[in-house]
């Protein structure tokens, strides 16, 4: 990995100013330039040395994603070098081959028995739990992917985020709730752990625990104002609801793994920087004796190292996308 | 406006179901309400009336989420939009002139770009599990 740039860094900020949320992909348009520049720059290299240019084809923010496809189109066109297209869930996952960089998985060179990985990095097949703002789902990888289970309402991530802004805490939501659940009881209000009964399978749901806190908040606040409420228990609320969510995340995953028989699980999405939930997916994961794998915190937001990551075993396959290619906002895995 | 007040989720989704039922193409339901005051499940309850068989998730995210049933329904989500003109950027007042349902949350955050014939329905905390719903004229017959 020679570069990794990402618009919405720091660094990225001081050098040429201005925040690009996700959802201005006129934002996006301005700025595209200056992000490929600044990786080719970092990786001490030019156009001419690059092999292929992958990109997001979804799924997302239909502008943004487009903004990303003309770009790499562009450069696919003018270098005369494959164009690759990558489903950003499927990036998400290989987040965790990142951190590994020696057990490198080509499917293609397994299927020739080649073996391509080191023991101790991520193989094929594994179950992959994927948290973020946007997604919760519990997926099955193998030859190909199988969606075991998905949130029927909210993600985790996005109830981390309302949580946040329901109590004024700040942004963004899940640092937040992370930090201040560090000083809080984990177990003084026993929140509902939803849908974990056998009939809702690996589905999820997370709208239920977002109102229950409200409904404690709002039950709390009857004789004392909410600042009071405040000084009192908000770390033991977020610590409590924190607790919840991780258990249903954590559970739901290792369950998974063992009806399918799979060995390996691995954490993916922006959601997997949480440290309750890297603690408690290696902890349980590992007293199911299952190898547990979980991407290091600078791949758990959206980068474009992972999605050249997954392309890297498109690439090997060949499989490439042409100049039609489209950006798909609702693209399935 | 007249308001109810609901005794249960399951109420609020009941409700939504009735509502759903009746709906037409080019129909644009404008919702406001706190966080937890129950704005997706009343929309679940509308898609379950329009006979749409997905689950219906958030669109905080995703922004604008669309489905299949009785007729195209169009959810629209603006809780995480700061300006107007990333309102605009996305294009949303194009949904008014689809044909379909289109149902917008945290509609409050678009007042000058909303259309004249926009149903408004708010839903507020009126308790633990109850919520109070304002509901326009044409929907009154359906809470007798």
């Amino acid at each position: 990995m020679l570069s990794n740039v990402i618009a919405s860094q720091i660094e990225f900020h001081k050098k040429y100013g201005g925040i690009v949320p996700e959802v201005a992909s006129r934002k996006h348009a301005e700025v595209i330039n200056l992000v490929i520049q600044e990786a080719l720059d970092k990786s001490k290299t030019t156009f001419k040395n690059i092999d292929a240019v992958a990109v997001t084809q979804g799924p997302g923010l239909i502008g943004s994603l487009l903004v990303g496809v003309c770009a790499a189109k562009s450069i696919s066109y003018a270098m005369k070098i494959p164009l690759i297209a990558v489903n950003h869930l499927e990036g998400h996952m290989f987040a965790n081959f990142l951190s590994s960089p020696l057990s490198f998985p080509s499917p293609s060179l397994m299927e020739r028995g080649v073996p391509s990985q080191s023991r101790d990095g991520v193989r094929f097949p594994f179950i992959s739990l994927i948290v973020s703002g946007g997604h919760t789902m519990i997926v099955k990888a193998d030859k190909e992917y199988e969606i075991l289970g998905q949130t029927r309402d909210d993600a985790a991530g996005e109830a981390f985020d309302k949580v946040a802004r329901f109590l004024n805490l700040g942004f963004p939501g899940g640092p937040v709730i992370d930090q201040l659940a560090k000083q809080g009881n984990p177990h003084a209000i026993e929140f509902k752990r939803p849908m974990l009964e056998k009939e809702f399978g690996y589905d999820f749901s997370f709208s239920g625990i977002k109102t229950a806190v409200v409904n404690y908040v709002m039950r709390n606040t009857k004789n004392v104002t909410r600042d009071e409420l405040r000084m009192t228990n908000y770390e033991d609320i977020v610590a409590s609801f924190q607790q919840a969510v991780v258990d249903v995340l954590v559970e739901k995953t290792i369950r998974a793994a063992k009806a399918h028989k799979i060995k390996n699980i691995c954490l993916a999405g922006g959601v997997s920087a949480n440290s309750l939930l890297r603690k408690q997916f290696t902890e349980h994961g590992k007293k199911e004796k299952l190898n547990v794998f979980i991407p290091s915190i600078e791949y758990t937001t959206d980068n474009a190292a992972m999605i050249a990551c997954a392309a890297y075993q498109k690439f090997l396959k060949k499989d490439f996308s042409d100049s039609l290619l489209r950006p798909s906002q609702r693209l399935k895995l | 406006m007249k308001s109810i007040v609901l005794k249960s989720p399951q109420e609020t989704l009941n409700l939504g179901e009735k509502i759903g039922f009746i709906l037409k193409p080019n129909d644009i339901l404008l919702l406001t309400g706190e966080l937890g005051a129950g704005k997706t499940t009343f929309v679940q309850g509308i898609a379950k009336g329009l006979n749409v068989k997905d689950f219906v998730t958030s669109p905080s995210y995703s922004l604008i989420n669309e489905y299949e049933g009785t007729y195209h329904l169009f959810h629209i989500d603006l809780y995480r939009l700061e300006t107007l003109s990333q309102i605009e950027e996305l294009g949303i007042t194009e949904y008014f002139l689809k044909d379909g349902v289109t149902i917008i949350e945290w509609a409050e955050k678009m007042e000058n770009l909303l259309p004249k014939n926009g149903i408004r329905i708010k839903i507020e905390y009126a308790g633990e599990n109850k919520r109070k719903i304002w509901l326009p004229l044409e929907f009154q017959a359906l809470i007798k």
